[in-house]
């Protein structure tokens, strides 16, 4: 990691990876909890296949660990459409890719390609499963998360505060879909039975934000005197 | 959980080598990517009709493989779809030269994992169709859901277009023949109990001793209704009447436009039922329901079919796309016309479905 200012945070691949890394552990971590909210409006898969994709993930990122930040991305994308199945192997899947191809040859991501790669990110997730905000989606935990990055970046914030504001708002976004009635996926299938749910896949979203937040936060205080 | 496994990660993988040393004629197993494929494919100049879905429906897929149903099955974990690259390695693997048949039922995971296997697929130069089948009446509208999902009607879409590609049927009408199927097919299911994922080691979800589930999925998610439970005449006339009174059902699918190379939105309309419509019944175990109950409902819908002047041509009884345990029925009305009568009677030969050879 670099601090060319104080507050300017730049992140490398060894960063990234690190970051990837904690995403897996996290995801193992809540293993049983998404795969309970998914059971109550679902078909009860998404912790397991999170957790398998992740798993597939840090299988494939020793091959790439040299590799610019954009390869590292899409590799981690394609992992997950080919080990996750369902609807989230597509969806993460197309959102690293997405990711990965805005930030593609950089081997040191600023906080603009930090933003990029999300926004990236999440118009891949829209184009492939079309779901509007409100739906009940990853989309109603990504979409407020991706505004309050850039509304911190342009307000001047640093990366690590820019993403805990992102992270703040990807969980709000998560409670959020707590009444919303769902519209896309399996839960759609339970009408009004969906609302007083939790999204499992805007958690799983909401989850991942909090990791990247968490790693830039730690990485500013390893740097900090 | 009680299961006859050995291991919750193993169940899909052991499952597929058993297959393979059953079957060793019929069909062949490729792991990684999994997926079950006829031993005699490519089957040059035949269009290759290949399907999926998540595991826990067996017979279905997997066990429609064979001689005059499916050139190619892809197991994806159990209620999970499978992924891209099992489809593509499949149709690589079976295709002929005439195209490829995706015949995929409408689960948001199936359809997304799906579309980017064909358009890799045609990336390779392989011709690719897909074909939804969303037969599901519990789904009342599309507007507010992901549409009706793919159930029972499948199976019998898999037979029929199976037995066309057979004959030796072009894919544009294959495609078309299957599509055909599917607005003519309705389904409904309920449940009795609920069923137990392997990984997740718990049922998906609770029913009192006097509770049922109706409009269920075939992924032991929770349905549309719990109630009290009732007898099977009682549980036949729900379902039944909720098939047969349906009114014509509009959404749109999205379908890929060979001439404009792109994919496009697609409006179709599943017509109603009407009075002297010629029709498959089809009366199918959850998994869990044995033999014995089956003809009970059968008798049951023979009655209300012929009350309501649907003149039952062909049936099909037993258990054949399934949510592991689970103890429940579904019932599929499918309106049939000569062309299909004739390609269902067309002989079959795979580990789940055999006649006629």
């Amino acid at each position: 990691m670099t601090i060319t200012r104080s507050e300017e945070l730049t992140i490398t691949t060894k960063e990234l990876l690190m970051c990837l890394h904690k995403m897996a552990e996290v995801l193992e971590a809540n293993r049983e909890y998404l795969t309970s909210l998914d059971a109550a409006i679902g078909d009860a898969d998404h912790g397991i296949n999170m957790d398998r994709g992740f798993k597939a993930v840090l299988a494939k990122l020793p091959s790439v660990e040299d590799k610019d930040a954009g390869t590292i991305l899409k590799t981690v994308g394609v992992a997950l459409v080919s080990t996750v199945g369902g609807a989230g192997g597509p969806l993460y899947g197309t959102a690293f890719m997405q990711a990965g191809m805005a930030v593609a040859g950089k081997y040191e991501l600023e906080p603009q390609d930090v933003l990029a790669a999300l926004d990236a990110a999440l118009k891949g997730v829209v184009m492939r499963g079309k779901a509007d905000l409100g739906d009940k989606t990853m989309v109603d935990a990504l979409t407020p998360a991706v505004n309050a990055l850039r509304r911190a970046l342009e307000n001047g914030s640093g990366l690590t505060e820019a993403l805990e504001q992102a992270a703040a708002a990807a969980e709000q976004g998560m409670k959020d879909t707590i009444p919303m009635l769902a519209k896309k996926g399996r839960a759609s299938y339970l009408g009004e039975r969906s609302i007083g749910h939790q999204d499992p896949g805007a958690t799983s979203s909401y989850l991942l934000i909090r990791v990247m937040a968490d790693v830039a936060r730690e990485l500013q205080t390893q740097q900090e005197p | 959980m009680k299961k006859l496994i050995n291991h919750p990660a193993n169940v899909v993988k052991e499952e597929l080598e058993g297959i393979a040393l059953a079957y060793p004629g019929l069909v062949k197993v490729h792991f990684e990517p999994n997926f079950i494929y006829r031993a005699d494919a490519p089957i040059p100049g035949k269009v290759a009709v290949i399907s999926g879905g998540g595991s826990g429906h067996e017979p279905m897929h997997g066990g429609f493989v064979g001689v005059g149903m499916l050139d190619a099955a892809c197991p994806g974990e159990v209620f999970t779809s499978p992924t891209p690259d099992q489809m593509l390695e499949a149709a690589k693997m079976v295709h002929g030269g005439a195209g490829v048949l995706y015949i995929v039922k409408n689960y948001t995971g199936d359809v997304m994992n799906f579309e980017m296997a064909a358009d890799m697929a045609r990336a390779e130069g392989i011709r690719v169709l897909n074909i939804l089948i969303d037969d599901d009446v519990a789904v009342k509208d599309s507007l507010y859901t992901a549409g009706r999902r793919g159930t029972g009607t499948t199976v019998l879409a898999e037979k029929i277009c199976g037995a066309a590609a057979e004959r030796g049927y072009d894919l544009k009408r294959v495609a078309d023949l299957c599509r055909r199927v599917n607005i003519n097919g309705r389904s409904m299911g309920m449940a009795l109990t609920p069923c137990t994922v392997p990984m997740a080691g718990k049922p998906t979800f609770e029913l009192a001793e006097d509770e049922m589930e109706v409009g269920i999925g075939i992924h032991g998610e929770p349905g549309r209704e719990r109630m009290k439970l009732k007898t099977a005449d009682e549980i036949t006339e729900m379902l039944a009447l909720a098939i047969i009174e349906d009114p014509p059902y509009r959404r749109t699918v999205r379908e890929w436009d060979e001439e404009k190379a792109e994919w496009v939105e697609v409006e179709l309309e599943d017509p109603p039922f009407r009075p002297g419509d010629p029709v498959l019944a089809f009366v199918n175990s959850m998994g869990g329901t044995p033999d014995i109950e089956l003809p009970i409902v059968y008798r049951k819908l023979h009655e209300i079919c012929t009350k309501k002047g649907l003149k039952i041509v062909r049936n099909l009884i037993g258990r054949y796309i399934t949510s592991l345990e689970m103890q429940g029925v579904s019932i599929t009305l499918l309106r049939m016309d000569d062309e299909m009568i004739d390609l269902w009677d067309a002989p079959v030969k795979t580990p789940g479905l055999r006649w006629g050879m």
